[in-house]
């Protein structure tokens, strides 16, 4: 910090300093051509979704070929007819069986993933780096290889038409994507809190439950999230297990309904779509944050 | 490693090797659910599917063991050579566009501190929703006969679009396919811009006062500081492009029409499994997937280790 010497360092520092001026000042126009061009993005990137939106409000033969966003007369009529629901089975009972089985998953996956990432990341034990290496591989492992046995050995339980195979993966920690967060996140954990604990007679269950459990708590919301999201979006599972209408989801339901309207019929086929996406949109809206952070820790760490 | 201390303490020892077991048998006890999923559910079905791949077998007879035979009616099964065709296209085009988006976005996004965290979250939400069945059906109505995209093309300059628009026209749905997982360019985004909060600013301004321009910037810092975040990017889009499923399915009305253009591997593997019950056939499918994907990942960590620079290296 000494002013007489003018070392190559201070200079380099001072000249970083006009830099930084200079950069100030330009930021006022630069900022304005920045907003412009990622408003230009936004829009891009928007527009399919509120042009579905808008679209839901439309009579069905103003649709197609309609660039325009605004509605012209369609009011709720679209929505009335979704809502009358599919082949003598109603709307709500779609909403009701993707419900359990989205609620299920994040039971499901908070409990087991939980466990399994506390054993990884804090627990001693041989064999525990082999498993860790079998859990990376299965999260790059395409799941096509396992579905057809297990299909078959469903098949034979006689659980095809039921939730059980959409569920018991859930409760037995296959989604590596969740440990692996969880993992990530223990880690970032004080280990001064378990050593405590242990020199206070504690052993793992009491440091799991009482320690790091309750210290998770983000994790978990993040991993509720989106395994909420995943579930209720999950599309190719129940085509594979759910046979009867009566026990669709909403995606099969929305896919059903496409299948019997004429296919002119585009106005409640949006109004389905966006009833079929509301429940993500509300999460998205509310818990933005969380999933954008979820994404980015699990990038960098990886 | 406690076996081997000349000075042997056997209370000590005893205490010692108490405590391991008690770890060993806490690390199984909270372990369990996962072992349970990872034998049951994943790694035997794995062994299950490689068995089947020998064997012809309809899900009601049982299953007779045919040898390669699957694997040999693969290699001049048309329908699967256009399954490969298409999937390996979507991949090659899809997966690059997309992260060059992705990461164009986010340096853009970098750079200006105001309405950062509103944009992102925003350019995020089509990740979130993109690959649902809602999203699916409204990129058809949008691409469907003279639907919009069609006339905002024919604004530029574009033909009038032929019956069904680019939904009917074998040579567009692969494009039109491409630009809906291109749409879905923020989840990368969103990792690249953890990564660009990671490079030292100082970095930057010490090139900039050495002279060196933006381009050079990019390539010279960006890229290598990056290069860990960018080879994660890569491999987990890549791997996932291979599995695409829904929209194609929703897409084509399940029948990866028109003209086979939307038949993606995994499209053609449910028909051979799922339609036609021919479970071995399938399952040889499913192999041949899984070793692909594998030599690719492969691939990618070998190259990685002469271009993906971690910090801490000396270069």
């Amino acid at each position: 910090m000494s002013l007489a010497t003018a070392t190559p360092q201070t200079e380099r520092r001072q000249q970083s300093a006009r830099l930084r001026r200079r950069a100030r000042t330009a930021r006022g126009g630069r900022s304005i051509l920045f907003h412009l061009f990622a408003l230009a993005v936004l829009v891009v990137i928007l527009y399919p979704a509120v042009w579905m939106f808008m679209s839901s409000f439309k009579p069905s033969n103003d649709i197609i070929g309609s660039v325009s966003l605004v509605p012209t007369d369609g009011g709720f009529q679209n929505y009335a007819k979704a809502l009358e629901g599919i082949g003598g089975v109603s709307f709500w009972t779609f909403v009701v069986n993707s419900l359990i089985l989205a609620v299920g998953s994040v039971v499901g996956i908070l409990l087991s993933c939980s466990f399994a990432a506390y054993a990884f990341a804090r627990v001693k034990f041989r064999g525990r780096s082999v498993f860790f290496v079998c859990m990376i591989a299965t999260m790059l492992l395409p799941f096509h290889v396992v579905i057809i046995p297990q299909y078959i050995v469903f098949n034979n339980l006689g659980m095809i038409n039921t939730y059980w195979p959409l569920l018991l993966g859930k409760f037995l920690a296959t989604e590596s994507f969740f440990v692996f967060l969880m993992i990530q996140f223990i880690r970032g954990l004080p280990r001064e809190l378990d050593e405590a604990a242990v020199i206070d007679g504690a052993g793992h269950p009491r440091i799991f439950f009482s320690i790091i459990l309750p210290l998770m708590k983000p994790a978990l919301v993040t991993s509720a999230i989106f395994a909420f999201i995943w579930s209720w979006n999950d599309f190719f599972g129940p085509l594979l297990y759910l046979k009867e209408p009566s026990m669709y989801t909403m995606p099969l339901a929305l896919r059903l309904y496409v299948d019997q309207t004429s296919t002119s019929d585009y106005g409640a086929q949006m109004a389905m779509a966006i009833l079929a996406l509301l429940p993500v949109l509300l999460f998205f809206f509310a818990f933005q944050r969380q999933l954008v952070g979820g994404v980015a820790t699990q990038g960098l760490k990886g | 490693m406690a076996g081997t201390t000349i000075a042997r303490d056997p209370v000590r020892d005893r205490a010692r090797r108490r405590a391991r077991d008690r770890s060993t048998r806490a690390g199984y006890a909270f372990l369990s659910p996962w072992l349970l999923g990872f034998f049951g559910l994943t790694a035997g079905p794995m062994i299950a599917s490689l068995y089947l791949s020998f064997t012809d077998y309809n899900l009601f007879t049982a299953p007779t063991f045919i040898g390669f035979e699957n694997y040999q009616r693969l290699l001049t099964d048309t329908n699967f050579a256009q399954a490969a065709k298409v999937t390996a296209l979507y991949v090659v085009f899809g997966t690059p566009v997309k992260l060059a988006a992705a990461l164009a976005v986010a340096m853009l996004l970098h750079n200006s501190r105001r309405g950062q965290g509103f944009y992102r979250s925003a350019y995020y939400l089509p990740s979130l929703i993109g690959g649902s069945v809602s999203i699916a059906i409204v990129w058809k109505a949008m691409f469907i006969d003279d639907g919009i995209v069609a006339q905002i093309g024919q604004v530029f300059g574009g033909s009038p679009a032929a019956d069904g628009g680019w939904v009917g026209d074998p040579g567009r749905t692969l494009p039109m396919l491409i630009l809906l997982t291109v749409w879905q360019f923020g989840a990368p985004m969103v990792i690249f811009l953890a990564g660009l909060k990671q490079v030292p600013t100082e970095m930057y301004e010490a090139a900039e006062v050495d002279g060196a321009g933006p381009v050079r910037r990019f390539w010279n810092i960006t890229i290598p500081l990056l290069s860990p975040v960018l080879f994660f990017n890569l491999l987990l889009e890549t791997i996932h492009a291979f599995q695409i499923f829904n929209s194609a399915f929703i897409i084509s009305n399940g029948s990866g029409g028109p003209a086979q253009s939307t038949l993606f591997y995994t499209l053609y593997l449910y028909f051979r499994g799922f339609r036609d019950f021919q479970m071995g056939y399938a399952s040889a499918m499913a192999w041949v997937l899984v070793i692909v994907v594998g030599l690719i990942s492969l691939l990618l960590f070998r190259s990685s280790k002469s271009w993906v620079h971690y910090s801490g290296d000396d270069k």
